[in-house]
Protein backbone atom coordinates (compact mmCIF):
# COMPACT_ATOMS: atom_id res chain seq x y z
CA UNK A 1 0.00 0.00 0.00
CA UNK A 2 1.38 3.34 -0.97
CA UNK A 3 1.98 5.70 1.85
CA UNK A 4 0.45 9.09 1.29
CA UNK A 5 2.81 11.80 2.38
CA UNK A 6 1.01 14.60 4.06
CA UNK A 7 2.38 17.93 2.90
CA UNK A 8 1.62 20.35 5.65
CA UNK A 9 1.22 23.97 4.58
CA UNK A 10 4.12 26.10 5.76
CA UNK A 11 3.52 28.13 8.85
CA UNK A 12 3.99 31.87 8.80
CA UNK A 13 7.48 31.72 10.30
CA UNK A 14 8.50 28.94 7.93
CA UNK A 15 7.45 31.07 5.00
CA UNK A 16 9.66 33.93 6.14
CA UNK A 17 12.63 31.51 6.11
CA UNK A 18 14.09 33.39 9.07
CA UNK A 19 14.07 30.52 11.61
CA UNK A 20 15.66 28.28 8.99
CA UNK A 21 18.36 30.83 8.34
CA UNK A 22 18.98 31.14 12.07
CA UNK A 23 19.34 27.40 12.53
CA UNK A 24 21.62 27.34 9.50
CA UNK A 25 23.73 30.06 11.09
CA UNK A 26 23.92 27.98 14.25
CA UNK A 27 25.18 24.97 12.31
CA UNK A 28 27.84 26.91 10.43
CA UNK A 29 28.90 28.66 13.63
CA UNK A 30 29.52 25.47 15.54
CA UNK A 31 31.23 23.98 12.50
CA UNK A 32 34.04 26.46 13.10
CA UNK A 33 35.08 24.66 16.26
CA UNK A 34 35.08 21.16 14.85
CA UNK A 35 38.25 19.24 14.18
CA UNK A 36 40.04 20.50 11.07
CA UNK A 37 40.23 18.06 8.21
CA UNK A 38 43.26 19.68 6.62
CA UNK A 39 46.39 17.57 6.23
CA UNK A 40 49.27 20.02 6.32
CA UNK A 41 51.13 18.23 3.63
CA UNK A 42 54.87 18.57 3.70
CA UNK A 43 54.93 18.17 7.49
CA UNK A 44 52.10 15.66 7.76
CA UNK A 45 51.98 12.79 5.32
CA UNK A 46 48.90 10.84 4.34
CA UNK A 47 48.49 7.30 5.68
CA UNK A 48 48.59 5.24 2.54
CA UNK A 49 46.35 2.19 2.43
CA UNK A 50 47.91 -1.19 1.70
CA UNK A 51 47.83 -1.95 -1.99
CA UNK A 52 48.26 1.73 -2.82
CA UNK A 53 49.24 2.17 -6.44
CA UNK A 54 52.02 4.73 -6.64
CA UNK A 55 54.85 4.97 -9.12
CA UNK A 56 55.85 1.66 -10.78
CA UNK A 57 59.32 0.48 -9.80
CA UNK A 58 61.64 -2.42 -10.55
CA UNK A 59 62.74 -4.58 -7.63
CA UNK A 60 65.58 -6.95 -6.89
CA UNK A 61 65.25 -10.22 -5.08
CA UNK A 62 66.83 -10.76 -1.64
CA UNK A 63 70.07 -11.89 -3.30
CA UNK A 64 70.39 -8.62 -5.13
CA UNK A 65 69.60 -10.12 -8.52
CA UNK A 66 67.40 -8.12 -10.83
CA UNK A 67 64.16 -9.96 -11.20
CA UNK A 68 63.08 -8.63 -14.57
CA UNK A 69 63.74 -11.10 -17.33
CA UNK A 70 62.70 -8.65 -20.02
CA UNK A 71 59.77 -10.71 -21.23
CA UNK A 72 58.12 -7.42 -22.29
CA UNK A 73 54.67 -8.47 -21.09
CA UNK A 74 54.31 -5.22 -19.16
CA UNK A 75 55.34 -3.23 -22.20
CA UNK A 76 52.68 -5.07 -24.13
CA UNK A 77 49.92 -4.68 -21.59
CA UNK A 78 50.60 -1.06 -20.65
CA UNK A 79 47.48 0.87 -21.78
CA UNK A 80 49.12 4.28 -22.27
CA UNK A 81 52.30 2.70 -23.69
CA UNK A 82 54.42 4.23 -20.99
CA UNK A 83 56.89 1.35 -20.77
CA UNK A 84 59.71 0.86 -23.27
CA UNK A 85 62.04 -2.11 -22.83
CA UNK A 86 65.19 -2.93 -24.76
CA UNK A 87 65.98 -6.57 -23.98
CA UNK A 88 69.52 -7.69 -23.49
CA UNK A 89 71.44 -10.90 -22.90
CA UNK A 90 73.04 -11.82 -19.60
CA UNK A 91 76.72 -12.60 -20.30
CA UNK A 92 77.68 -16.29 -20.25
CA UNK A 93 80.07 -15.99 -17.31
CA UNK A 94 77.73 -13.99 -15.05
CA UNK A 95 76.57 -15.73 -11.84
CA UNK A 96 72.96 -15.60 -12.98
CA UNK A 97 73.66 -16.53 -16.58
CA UNK A 98 71.03 -19.25 -16.39
CA UNK A 99 68.33 -16.51 -16.38
CA UNK A 100 69.51 -15.73 -19.92
CA UNK A 101 67.73 -12.42 -20.39
CA UNK A 102 67.61 -9.07 -18.60
CA UNK A 103 66.53 -5.64 -19.75
CA UNK A 104 69.33 -3.60 -21.27
CA UNK A 105 67.20 -0.52 -20.96
CA UNK A 106 63.92 -0.13 -19.12
CA UNK A 107 62.16 3.22 -19.40
CA UNK A 108 58.86 4.15 -17.81
CA UNK A 109 57.54 7.47 -18.96
CA UNK A 110 55.88 8.83 -15.84
CA UNK A 111 54.18 11.52 -17.90
CA UNK A 112 52.22 8.76 -19.62
CA UNK A 113 51.79 6.31 -16.74
CA UNK A 114 48.23 6.12 -15.45
CA UNK A 115 49.04 4.05 -12.36
CA UNK A 116 46.65 1.31 -13.42
CA UNK A 117 48.83 -1.47 -12.06
CA UNK A 118 48.40 -3.77 -15.04
CA UNK A 119 52.17 -4.12 -15.37
CA UNK A 120 52.40 -5.35 -11.80
CA UNK A 121 49.51 -7.71 -12.39
CA UNK A 122 50.88 -9.16 -15.61
CA UNK A 123 54.51 -9.61 -14.50
CA UNK A 124 55.32 -13.34 -14.24
CA UNK A 125 58.50 -12.59 -12.26
CA UNK A 126 56.98 -10.18 -9.71
CA UNK A 127 59.64 -7.77 -10.83
CA UNK A 128 57.60 -4.63 -11.31
CA UNK A 129 55.75 -3.16 -8.34
CA UNK A 130 53.63 -0.09 -7.89
CA UNK A 131 54.95 1.21 -4.61
CA UNK A 132 53.85 4.07 -2.34
CA UNK A 133 55.67 6.83 -4.19
CA UNK A 134 53.08 9.50 -4.91
CA UNK A 135 55.07 12.67 -5.19
CA UNK A 136 57.05 12.94 -8.41
CA UNK A 137 58.52 16.17 -9.58
CA UNK A 138 61.13 17.21 -12.08
CA UNK A 139 62.25 20.30 -13.92
CA UNK A 140 62.10 18.77 -17.38
CA UNK A 141 60.09 16.19 -19.26
CA UNK A 142 63.21 14.10 -19.74
CA UNK A 143 63.66 13.77 -16.00
CA UNK A 144 60.23 12.22 -15.68
CA UNK A 145 61.15 9.30 -17.92
CA UNK A 146 62.47 6.91 -15.33
CA UNK A 147 65.35 4.84 -16.64
CA UNK A 148 66.48 1.48 -15.36
CA UNK A 149 68.87 2.84 -12.73
CA UNK A 150 66.21 5.16 -11.36
CA UNK A 151 63.60 2.41 -11.32
CA UNK A 152 65.85 0.12 -9.28
CA UNK A 153 66.78 2.99 -6.99
CA UNK A 154 63.12 3.61 -6.28
CA UNK A 155 62.26 -0.08 -6.08
CA UNK A 156 64.92 -1.55 -3.81
CA UNK A 157 64.55 -5.19 -2.89
CA UNK A 158 61.46 -7.05 -1.90
CA UNK A 159 61.19 -10.26 0.10
CA UNK A 160 60.63 -13.25 -2.12
CA UNK A 161 59.69 -16.72 -0.95
CA UNK A 162 59.68 -18.46 -4.32
CA UNK A 163 63.37 -18.21 -5.23
CA UNK A 164 62.30 -19.42 -8.64
CA UNK A 165 65.62 -19.00 -10.41
CA UNK A 166 67.65 -20.39 -7.49
CA UNK A 167 65.51 -23.51 -7.57
CA UNK A 168 65.96 -23.72 -11.32
CA UNK A 169 69.72 -23.41 -10.95
CA UNK A 170 69.75 -26.07 -8.24
CA UNK A 171 67.64 -28.36 -10.39
CA UNK A 172 69.95 -27.79 -13.34
CA UNK A 173 73.01 -28.57 -11.26
CA UNK A 174 71.40 -31.69 -9.83
CA UNK A 175 70.52 -32.68 -13.34
CA UNK A 176 74.10 -32.24 -14.53
CA UNK A 177 75.55 -34.09 -11.53
CA UNK A 178 73.00 -36.83 -11.66
CA UNK A 179 74.02 -37.62 -15.19
CA UNK A 180 71.77 -39.76 -17.27
CA UNK A 181 68.35 -40.94 -16.27
CA UNK B 1 46.27 82.41 4.04
CA UNK B 2 48.28 80.54 6.64
CA UNK B 3 45.12 79.34 8.33
CA UNK B 4 43.70 78.12 5.06
CA UNK B 5 46.91 76.18 4.36
CA UNK B 6 46.82 74.72 7.86
CA UNK B 7 43.20 73.73 7.38
CA UNK B 8 43.94 72.04 4.04
CA UNK B 9 47.00 70.14 5.24
CA UNK B 10 45.29 69.02 8.41
CA UNK B 11 42.26 67.71 6.56
CA UNK B 12 44.46 66.04 3.98
CA UNK B 13 46.20 64.21 6.81
CA UNK B 14 42.86 63.21 8.36
CA UNK B 15 41.66 61.91 5.01
CA UNK B 16 44.88 59.97 4.51
CA UNK B 17 44.57 58.38 7.94
CA UNK B 18 41.00 57.28 7.26
CA UNK B 19 41.89 55.90 3.83
CA UNK B 20 44.93 54.08 5.15
CA UNK B 21 42.89 52.55 7.97
CA UNK B 22 40.11 51.60 5.57
CA UNK B 23 42.50 50.06 3.04
CA UNK B 24 44.39 48.05 5.63
CA UNK B 25 41.06 46.93 7.04
CA UNK B 26 40.14 45.81 3.51
CA UNK B 27 43.33 43.78 3.29
CA UNK B 28 42.71 42.11 6.62
CA UNK B 29 39.02 41.58 5.92
CA UNK B 30 40.11 39.59 2.88
CA UNK B 31 42.25 37.52 5.21
CA UNK B 32 39.34 37.21 7.65
CA UNK B 33 37.11 36.08 4.82
CA UNK B 34 39.57 33.37 3.85
CA UNK B 35 40.16 32.30 7.44
CA UNK B 36 36.54 32.25 8.55
CA UNK B 37 35.51 30.51 5.33
CA UNK B 38 38.06 27.80 5.94
CA UNK B 39 37.08 27.42 9.59
CA UNK B 40 33.46 26.98 8.66
CA UNK B 41 34.54 24.35 6.13
CA UNK B 42 36.77 22.61 8.71
CA UNK B 43 39.95 23.75 7.04
CA UNK B 44 42.82 25.76 8.50
CA UNK B 45 43.14 28.49 5.87
CA UNK B 46 46.23 30.41 4.77
CA UNK B 47 49.02 29.72 7.25
CA UNK B 48 52.23 29.58 5.21
CA UNK B 49 53.12 33.18 4.38
CA UNK B 50 55.70 34.71 6.61
CA UNK B 51 57.77 37.87 6.46
CA UNK B 52 61.45 36.97 6.95
CA UNK B 53 61.77 39.39 9.88
CA UNK B 54 58.76 38.02 11.74
CA UNK B 55 60.02 34.46 11.41
CA UNK B 56 62.76 35.22 13.94
CA UNK B 57 60.39 36.20 16.75
CA UNK B 58 60.25 33.10 18.98
CA UNK B 59 56.61 32.22 19.73
CA UNK B 60 54.74 35.22 18.37
CA UNK B 61 56.25 34.74 14.92
CA UNK B 62 54.86 31.25 14.79
CA UNK B 63 51.41 32.40 15.88
CA UNK B 64 51.45 35.20 13.32
CA UNK B 65 52.26 32.69 10.62
CA UNK B 66 49.45 30.39 11.73
CA UNK B 67 46.87 33.18 11.59
CA UNK B 68 48.18 34.28 8.20
CA UNK B 69 49.34 37.72 9.34
CA UNK B 70 51.50 38.35 6.27
CA UNK B 71 49.04 36.88 3.78
CA UNK B 72 47.46 40.25 2.75
CA UNK B 73 50.89 41.58 1.75
CA UNK B 74 51.51 38.50 -0.37
CA UNK B 75 48.06 38.85 -1.95
CA UNK B 76 48.66 42.52 -2.73
CA UNK B 77 52.08 41.85 -4.19
CA UNK B 78 50.64 39.09 -6.33
CA UNK B 79 48.10 41.49 -7.83
CA UNK B 80 50.81 44.12 -8.39
CA UNK B 81 53.35 41.91 -10.10
CA UNK B 82 51.02 40.04 -12.40
CA UNK B 83 51.12 40.98 -16.04
CA UNK B 84 48.49 43.65 -16.63
CA UNK B 85 46.68 42.26 -19.66
CA UNK B 86 44.09 44.32 -21.47
CA UNK B 87 42.20 42.07 -23.88
CA UNK B 88 42.04 43.34 -27.46
CA UNK B 89 38.27 43.28 -27.71
CA UNK B 90 37.43 45.63 -24.85
CA UNK B 91 36.34 49.25 -24.91
CA UNK B 92 39.51 50.51 -23.40
CA UNK B 93 38.52 53.77 -21.74
CA UNK B 94 35.51 52.33 -19.94
CA UNK B 95 37.35 49.11 -19.25
CA UNK B 96 39.90 51.06 -17.22
CA UNK B 97 37.35 53.48 -15.79
CA UNK B 98 35.15 50.74 -14.34
CA UNK B 99 37.43 49.42 -11.56
CA UNK B 100 38.41 52.99 -10.61
CA UNK B 101 34.75 53.96 -10.31
CA UNK B 102 34.07 50.93 -8.16
CA UNK B 103 36.82 51.79 -5.72
CA UNK B 104 36.18 55.54 -5.69
CA UNK B 105 32.52 55.19 -4.73
CA UNK B 106 33.50 52.78 -1.96
CA UNK B 107 36.08 55.21 -0.59
CA UNK B 108 33.99 58.36 -0.95
CA UNK B 109 31.20 57.00 1.25
CA UNK B 110 33.54 56.79 4.23
CA UNK B 111 33.96 60.60 4.29
CA UNK B 112 30.63 61.17 6.02
CA UNK B 113 30.83 58.20 8.37
CA UNK B 114 31.14 59.15 12.03
CA UNK B 115 33.33 56.66 13.83
CA UNK B 116 33.76 58.15 17.27
CA UNK B 117 33.49 61.28 19.38
CA UNK B 118 35.90 63.60 21.15
CA UNK B 119 35.32 66.08 23.91
CA UNK B 120 36.75 69.57 24.29
CA UNK B 121 36.28 72.26 26.88
CA UNK B 122 34.57 75.21 25.29
CA UNK B 123 33.11 78.47 26.38
CA UNK B 124 33.58 82.15 25.79
CA UNK B 125 36.36 83.96 27.67
CA UNK B 126 35.32 84.72 31.20
CA UNK B 127 32.38 82.37 31.13
CA UNK B 128 32.12 78.91 32.59
CA UNK B 129 33.88 76.26 30.54
CA UNK B 130 31.89 73.16 29.65
CA UNK B 131 32.50 69.93 27.82
CA UNK B 132 31.26 69.84 24.23
CA UNK B 133 30.99 66.64 22.25
CA UNK B 134 32.27 66.62 18.68
CA UNK B 135 32.03 63.82 16.15
CA UNK B 136 35.11 62.13 14.73
CA UNK B 137 34.41 62.16 11.03
CA UNK B 138 35.90 63.64 7.89
CA UNK B 139 32.92 65.78 6.86
CA UNK B 140 29.99 66.44 9.16
CA UNK B 141 27.36 66.78 6.45
CA UNK B 142 23.79 67.61 7.37
CA UNK B 143 22.60 65.25 4.67
CA UNK B 144 25.06 62.47 5.46
CA UNK B 145 22.59 59.68 5.03
CA UNK B 146 21.39 60.95 1.64
CA UNK B 147 25.01 61.37 0.59
CA UNK B 148 25.74 57.74 1.41
CA UNK B 149 22.65 56.51 -0.40
CA UNK B 150 23.51 58.63 -3.46
CA UNK B 151 27.14 57.60 -3.67
CA UNK B 152 26.59 53.93 -2.91
CA UNK B 153 24.02 53.68 -5.67
CA UNK B 154 26.68 55.06 -8.03
CA UNK B 155 28.79 52.00 -7.29
CA UNK B 156 26.65 49.96 -9.64
CA UNK B 157 28.11 51.97 -12.53
CA UNK B 158 31.46 50.34 -11.90
CA UNK B 159 29.90 46.92 -12.34
CA UNK B 160 27.73 47.86 -15.30
CA UNK B 161 30.58 49.63 -17.08
CA UNK B 162 32.84 46.65 -16.48
CA UNK B 163 30.25 44.30 -17.89
CA UNK B 164 29.62 46.48 -20.88
CA UNK B 165 33.21 47.49 -21.65
CA UNK B 166 34.46 43.90 -21.44
CA UNK B 167 32.57 43.26 -24.67
CA UNK B 168 31.99 39.59 -23.99
CA UNK B 169 28.91 37.68 -22.99
CA UNK B 170 29.47 36.62 -19.36
CA UNK B 171 30.58 40.01 -18.09
CA UNK B 172 27.69 41.52 -20.00
CA UNK B 173 25.18 39.23 -18.30
CA UNK B 174 26.83 39.99 -14.96
CA UNK B 175 26.58 43.72 -15.57
CA UNK B 176 22.91 43.49 -16.51
CA UNK B 177 22.13 41.42 -13.46
CA UNK B 178 24.00 43.85 -11.24
CA UNK B 179 22.07 46.84 -12.55
CA UNK B 180 18.66 45.16 -12.23
CA UNK B 181 19.43 43.85 -8.77
CA UNK B 182 20.81 47.09 -7.41
CA UNK B 183 17.86 49.09 -8.72
CA UNK B 184 15.39 46.68 -7.12
CA UNK B 185 17.05 46.66 -3.74
CA UNK B 186 17.92 50.35 -3.71
CA UNK B 187 14.19 51.07 -3.51
CA UNK B 188 13.52 48.80 -0.56
CA UNK B 189 16.64 50.12 1.15
CA UNK B 190 15.60 53.73 0.76
CA UNK B 191 12.05 53.14 1.93
CA UNK B 192 13.22 51.09 4.92
CA UNK B 193 15.28 54.08 6.03
CA UNK B 194 12.37 56.52 6.00
CA UNK B 195 11.22 55.57 9.54
CA UNK B 196 14.76 56.32 10.71
CA UNK B 197 14.48 59.78 9.17
CA UNK B 198 11.14 60.23 10.92
CA UNK B 199 12.61 59.12 14.22
CA UNK B 200 15.65 61.32 13.93
CA UNK B 201 13.71 64.44 12.90
CA UNK B 202 10.96 64.18 15.45
CA UNK B 203 10.32 67.34 17.48
CA UNK B 204 13.24 68.11 19.74
CA UNK B 205 15.89 66.64 17.45
CA UNK B 206 18.08 69.07 15.56
CA UNK B 207 18.92 67.45 12.25
CA UNK B 208 17.25 64.46 10.71
CA UNK B 209 19.71 63.30 8.11
CA UNK B 210 22.94 63.90 9.97
CA UNK B 211 24.55 60.56 10.76
CA UNK B 212 26.21 61.89 13.90
CA UNK B 213 22.95 63.04 15.43
CA UNK B 214 21.32 59.75 14.45
CA UNK B 215 23.96 57.95 16.50
CA UNK B 216 23.56 60.38 19.38
CA UNK B 217 19.80 59.82 19.35
CA UNK B 218 20.41 56.13 20.04
CA UNK B 219 21.89 56.76 23.49
CA UNK B 220 19.10 54.93 25.22
CA UNK B 221 17.73 52.62 22.61
CA UNK B 222 19.31 51.14 19.53
CA UNK B 223 17.21 51.54 16.45
CA UNK B 224 17.44 47.83 15.58
CA UNK B 225 15.32 47.14 18.67
CA UNK B 226 12.92 49.98 18.06
CA UNK B 227 12.66 49.33 14.28
CA UNK B 228 13.46 45.65 13.73
CA UNK B 229 11.72 45.34 10.38
CA UNK B 230 13.51 48.38 9.00
CA UNK B 231 16.77 46.92 10.23
CA UNK B 232 16.03 43.55 8.64
CA UNK B 233 15.07 45.04 5.28
CA UNK B 234 18.07 47.32 5.34
CA UNK B 235 20.30 44.38 6.18
CA UNK B 236 18.99 42.23 3.34
CA UNK B 237 19.28 45.14 0.92
CA UNK B 238 22.80 45.75 2.18
CA UNK B 239 23.77 42.22 1.23
CA UNK B 240 22.30 42.84 -2.21
CA UNK B 241 23.98 46.23 -2.55
CA UNK B 242 27.41 44.94 -1.65
CA UNK B 243 26.97 41.97 -4.00
CA UNK B 244 27.64 39.50 -1.25
CA UNK B 245 26.31 35.99 -1.15
CA UNK B 246 23.45 35.02 -1.29
CA UNK B 247 22.99 37.96 -3.68
CA UNK B 248 26.20 37.88 -5.69
CA UNK B 249 24.28 37.62 -8.92
CA UNK B 250 26.75 39.85 -10.74
CA UNK B 251 29.64 37.56 -9.96
CA UNK B 252 28.03 34.15 -9.62
CA UNK B 253 31.02 32.01 -10.54
CA UNK B 254 28.99 28.90 -11.15
CA UNK B 255 26.91 30.21 -14.03
CA UNK B 256 28.73 33.35 -15.19
CA UNK B 257 32.40 32.27 -14.93
CA UNK B 258 33.39 35.38 -12.98
CA UNK B 259 30.56 37.71 -13.90
CA UNK B 260 31.40 41.34 -14.54
CA UNK B 261 35.11 40.94 -13.84
CA UNK B 262 35.72 37.90 -16.04
CA UNK B 263 37.93 39.88 -18.42
CA UNK B 264 39.90 41.60 -15.68
CA UNK B 265 43.25 40.57 -14.33
CA UNK B 266 46.10 41.73 -12.13
CA UNK B 267 45.65 45.08 -10.40
CA UNK B 268 42.47 46.05 -12.22
CA UNK B 269 40.86 42.95 -10.77
CA UNK B 270 42.49 43.88 -7.48
CA UNK B 271 40.61 47.18 -7.59
CA UNK B 272 37.27 45.39 -7.91
CA UNK B 273 38.30 43.04 -5.18
CA UNK B 274 39.30 45.78 -2.76
CA UNK B 275 36.21 47.77 -3.71
CA UNK B 276 33.97 44.84 -2.82
CA UNK B 277 35.49 44.61 0.63
CA UNK B 278 35.54 48.39 1.09
CA UNK B 279 31.83 48.36 0.28
CA UNK B 280 31.35 45.63 2.82
CA UNK B 281 33.17 47.60 5.53
CA UNK B 282 31.40 50.86 4.75
CA UNK B 283 28.07 49.03 4.54
CA UNK B 284 28.66 47.42 7.92
CA UNK B 285 29.63 50.79 9.34
CA UNK B 286 26.46 52.38 7.98
CA UNK B 287 24.37 49.63 9.52
CA UNK B 288 26.15 50.06 12.85
CA UNK B 289 25.61 53.82 12.71
CA UNK B 290 21.95 53.58 11.80
CA UNK B 291 20.72 50.57 13.71
CA UNK B 292 23.32 49.31 16.15
CA UNK B 293 23.83 52.52 18.03
CA UNK B 294 27.23 53.48 16.60
CA UNK B 295 29.65 53.83 19.49
CA UNK B 296 26.98 53.74 22.21
CA UNK B 297 27.92 51.02 24.65
CA UNK B 298 24.77 48.94 25.08
CA UNK B 299 21.12 49.93 24.99
CA UNK B 300 20.13 51.26 28.39
CA UNK B 301 23.68 51.21 29.78
CA UNK B 302 25.65 54.43 30.03
CA UNK B 303 29.02 54.54 28.27
CA UNK B 304 31.59 53.30 30.78
CA UNK B 305 34.44 55.40 29.40
CA UNK B 306 35.51 58.86 30.64
CA UNK B 307 34.99 61.99 28.57
CA UNK B 308 38.59 62.49 27.55
CA UNK B 309 41.14 61.17 25.09
CA UNK B 310 40.90 57.60 26.37
CA UNK B 311 37.13 57.81 26.01
CA UNK B 312 37.48 58.93 22.39
CA UNK B 313 39.76 56.00 21.64
CA UNK B 314 37.29 53.69 23.36
CA UNK B 315 34.42 54.99 21.22
CA UNK B 316 36.43 54.25 18.07
CA UNK B 317 37.40 50.81 19.35
CA UNK B 318 33.82 49.98 20.31
CA UNK B 319 32.56 51.21 16.95
CA UNK B 320 35.18 49.16 15.07
CA UNK B 321 34.36 46.11 17.17
CA UNK B 322 30.73 46.33 16.09
CA UNK B 323 31.80 46.82 12.46
CA UNK B 324 34.11 43.81 12.66
CA UNK B 325 31.37 41.68 14.15
CA UNK B 326 29.22 42.71 11.25
CA UNK B 327 31.89 41.80 8.73
CA UNK B 328 32.09 38.41 10.40
CA UNK B 329 28.33 38.21 10.02
CA UNK B 330 28.68 38.90 6.28
CA UNK B 331 31.16 36.04 5.93
CA UNK B 332 29.11 33.81 8.20
CA UNK B 333 25.99 34.31 6.07
CA UNK B 334 28.01 33.57 2.96
CA UNK B 335 28.59 29.98 4.05
CA UNK B 336 25.08 29.51 5.41
CA UNK B 337 22.72 30.52 2.63
CA UNK B 338 23.25 29.32 -0.93
CA UNK B 339 22.97 31.76 -3.83
CA UNK B 340 19.45 32.62 -4.95
CA UNK B 341 18.25 31.95 -8.43
CA UNK B 342 17.91 35.18 -10.36
CA UNK B 343 14.11 35.18 -10.47
CA UNK B 344 14.06 34.52 -6.72
CA UNK B 345 16.20 37.60 -6.16
CA UNK B 346 13.80 39.71 -8.20
CA UNK B 347 10.80 38.20 -6.47
CA UNK B 348 12.24 38.81 -3.03
CA UNK B 349 13.08 42.38 -3.93
CA UNK B 350 9.84 43.44 -5.59
CA UNK B 351 7.20 41.15 -4.08
CA UNK B 352 8.42 40.94 -0.50
CA UNK B 353 10.89 43.58 0.58
CA UNK B 354 9.38 46.58 -1.21
CA UNK B 355 5.76 46.05 -0.01
CA UNK B 356 7.05 45.17 3.44
CA UNK B 357 9.16 48.30 3.65
CA UNK B 358 6.27 50.47 2.46
CA UNK B 359 3.93 48.88 5.02
CA UNK B 360 6.58 49.35 7.68
CA UNK B 361 6.96 52.99 6.70
CA UNK B 362 3.21 53.59 6.84
CA UNK B 363 2.99 51.94 10.26
CA UNK B 364 5.69 54.22 11.66
CA UNK B 365 4.10 57.19 9.88
CA UNK B 366 0.82 56.53 11.72
CA UNK B 367 2.71 56.00 14.95
CA UNK B 368 4.62 59.25 14.68
CA UNK B 369 1.45 61.09 13.64
CA UNK B 370 -0.26 59.90 16.81
CA UNK B 371 2.73 60.27 19.12
CA UNK B 372 4.94 63.00 17.63
CA UNK B 373 7.52 62.68 20.39
CA UNK B 374 8.11 58.99 19.78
Amino acid sequence: MAKVLERKPLTFWERTYLPQILSGLKITFFNMFRRKETLEYPEQRPQLPTGYRGAPTLVKDPNGREKCVSCQLCEFVCPPKAIRITPGEIPFNAPNSHVEKAPKEFDINMLRCIYCGLCEEVCPEEAIWLQDIYSLSATSRKDLVHNKAKLYELGGTRPDSHHKWDKKLAAEKAHEEGGHH
Amino acid sequence: MYELLQYLVLHLIYALIVVVVLMSMCAYVVLAERKVSSWIQNRVGPNRTQLPILAYIPILGNILQRIGFSQPMADGLKFLFKEDVTPGHVKKFYYILAPCLSLITALVTCTVLPFGVYWVMEGAVGEKQHLVEHPLMLANLDIGLLFILAISSLSVYGLVLAGWASNSKYPFLGGIRASAQLISYELAMGVSLLPVFLWASRPGETSGLNLYTIVQSQHGLWLCIWMPISALIFLVSLFAETNRLPFDMAESETDLVGGFHTEYGSFKFGFFFIAEYAHMIVGSAVFVVLFLGGWNFFPGIADPWPHNLIGSVMTIVWFLAKVLFFIFFFIWIRWTIPRFRYDQVMKLGWNVLLPLSVANFIAYLVFFALFPNG
